[in-house]
C-alpha cells in the first residue's frame, strides 16, 4: 500500500483514494511534428525497475492532478510535487540519491 | 415549486451501537474562488458569517456552517430553503472576482451518524484514521466510503454528518446500515 501526501490539500492518503495517471514530463508532439516523435509521445513509456516519476490525482479528495516520485521496486515515495513543475524538484532528486538510485 | 425529496426518503437505521438517519433536504452552495485574496475571504466572511475555514476544517453548527472541499473549493451548509437566496448574495458579494457560488443542495445526499461506534464504522470504509487523537470535532475529511467518494466531518455534537453524491446516497445509506448491522469492527475502537 502507498502513502501519498497531496501537495496541493496537504491531506495524506493511501492509494485507493487516489487515481494514478502514467508517466510524468512527457514532452507533447502534436500535429505537424515528426510521425516518430508523435508515436513516442502517444505510445513509448518507460518502464524502470527503481525510480519512476508519475502523475496522479487526488480522485476522491482535493480532485487535483500532481506528481509523485516512486521506486517501482520498493514501492518508496520520494516525494509528491505539484503539476505545475516541469522536472522534479532538486531535494526530490537529493533523496533518490542518498538512496544511491541515481 | 415541488416539495424536495432526498435520496433515500428519510430513512433511519438503529444499530447496537450508532445509528444512521437522512438528514433530510439540506441547502449545499459550492463556492470557489482563491483562498489567498482577501476580497474573496472578505466576502464569504461577510455573507456567511464563517472565515475561510483551513485545509480539513468545518466551520459552524450542526448542519449549517462551511466545510472546506479542496484548496479552492468550500461547501455552505444552511436550511434548504435558504440556499438558493444565500447562493444569490454571495454572487453579488463576489462582484468581479474570479469565483462562483451556485446553490447545490439537490446534487448531494445528507445523512447524520451518531453514537459511540459512528467513528469504528466510517473507518470500516474509509481509508481514515479516525482515532479519536486524530481526528476531532471540526475536521473534516473528503475520501472514499465503500466504493463511492464521500466527504464527512464531525459536528461539536459528538455526531457525523456525510455528504455523498445523490446518485449513490441509496448505496451509501446500505453500506453504512449493513456495516453497522454486522458489528465488526476495525481493530483499534
Amino acid at each position: 500500500m502507498l502513502l501519498i501526501t497531496c501537495p496541493c490539500c496537504g491531506v495524506s492518503g493511501e492509494e485507493t483514494e487516489f487515481a494514478p495517471g502514467g508517466e510524468a514530463h512527457l514532452k507533447r508532439f502534436g500535429p505537424g511534428s515528426e510521425e516518430g516523435e508523435f508515436a513516442g509521445y502517444l505510445f513509448y513509456r518507460k518502464n524502470p525497475k527503481g525510480p519512476h516519476f508519475e502523475r496522479w490525482r487526488h480522485a476522491y479528495g482535493c480532485g487535483k492532478w500532481f506528481h509523485v516520485a516512486r521506486d517501482t521496486v520498493t514501492l518508496e515515495i520520494f516525494g509528491a510535487y505539484k503539476a505545475t513543475e516541469t522536472a522534479p524538484p532538486q531535494e526530490i532528486l537529493d533523496r533518490i540519491a542518498a538512496r544511491g538510485k541515481a | 415549486m415541488s416539495d424536495p425529496v432526498t435520496a433515500t426518503g428519510g430513512a433511519r437505521f438503529a444499530g447496537s451501537d450508532c445509528a444512521i438517519s437522512d438528514l433530510g433536504a439540506l441547502g449545499m452552495v459550492a463556492i470557489r474562488g482563491e483562498a489567498g485574496d482577501p476580497a474573496f475571504a472578505a466576502a464569504v466572511q461577510a455573507e456567511t458569517g464563517f472565515a475561510l475555514p483551513p485545509v480539513r476544517r468545518f466551520e459552524g453548527e450542526a448542519e449549517a456552517g462551511l466545510c472546506w472541499m479542496s484548496p479552492d473549493e468550500w461547501l455552505l451548509t444552511c436550511p434548504y430553503a435558504e440556499a438558493e437566496a444565500r447562493a444569490g448574495r454571495l454572487r453579488a458579494a463576489f462582484g468581479g472576482l474570479h469565483a462562483l457560488a451556485v446553490n447545490v443542495s439537490d446534487a448531494r445526499a445528507a445523512f447524520r451518524i451518531e453514537g459511540e461506534g459512528a467513528r469504528a464504522l466510517l473507518a470500516r470504509g474509509a481509508p481514515v484514521d479516525l482515532a479519536p487523537a486524530a481526528f476531532g470535532e471540526g475536521d473534516v475529511r473528503r475520501t472514499r466510503l465503500g466504493q463511492v467518494a464521500a466527504a464527512f466531518w464531525l459536528g461539536r455534537d459528538g455526531a457525523f454528518r456525510l455528504v455523498c453524491f445523490r446518485s449513490v446516497g441509496a448505496y451509501v445509506f446500505d453500506w453504512l446500515k449493513a456495516s453497522a448491522a454486522s458489528g465488526a469492527r476495525p481493530a483499534g475502537f
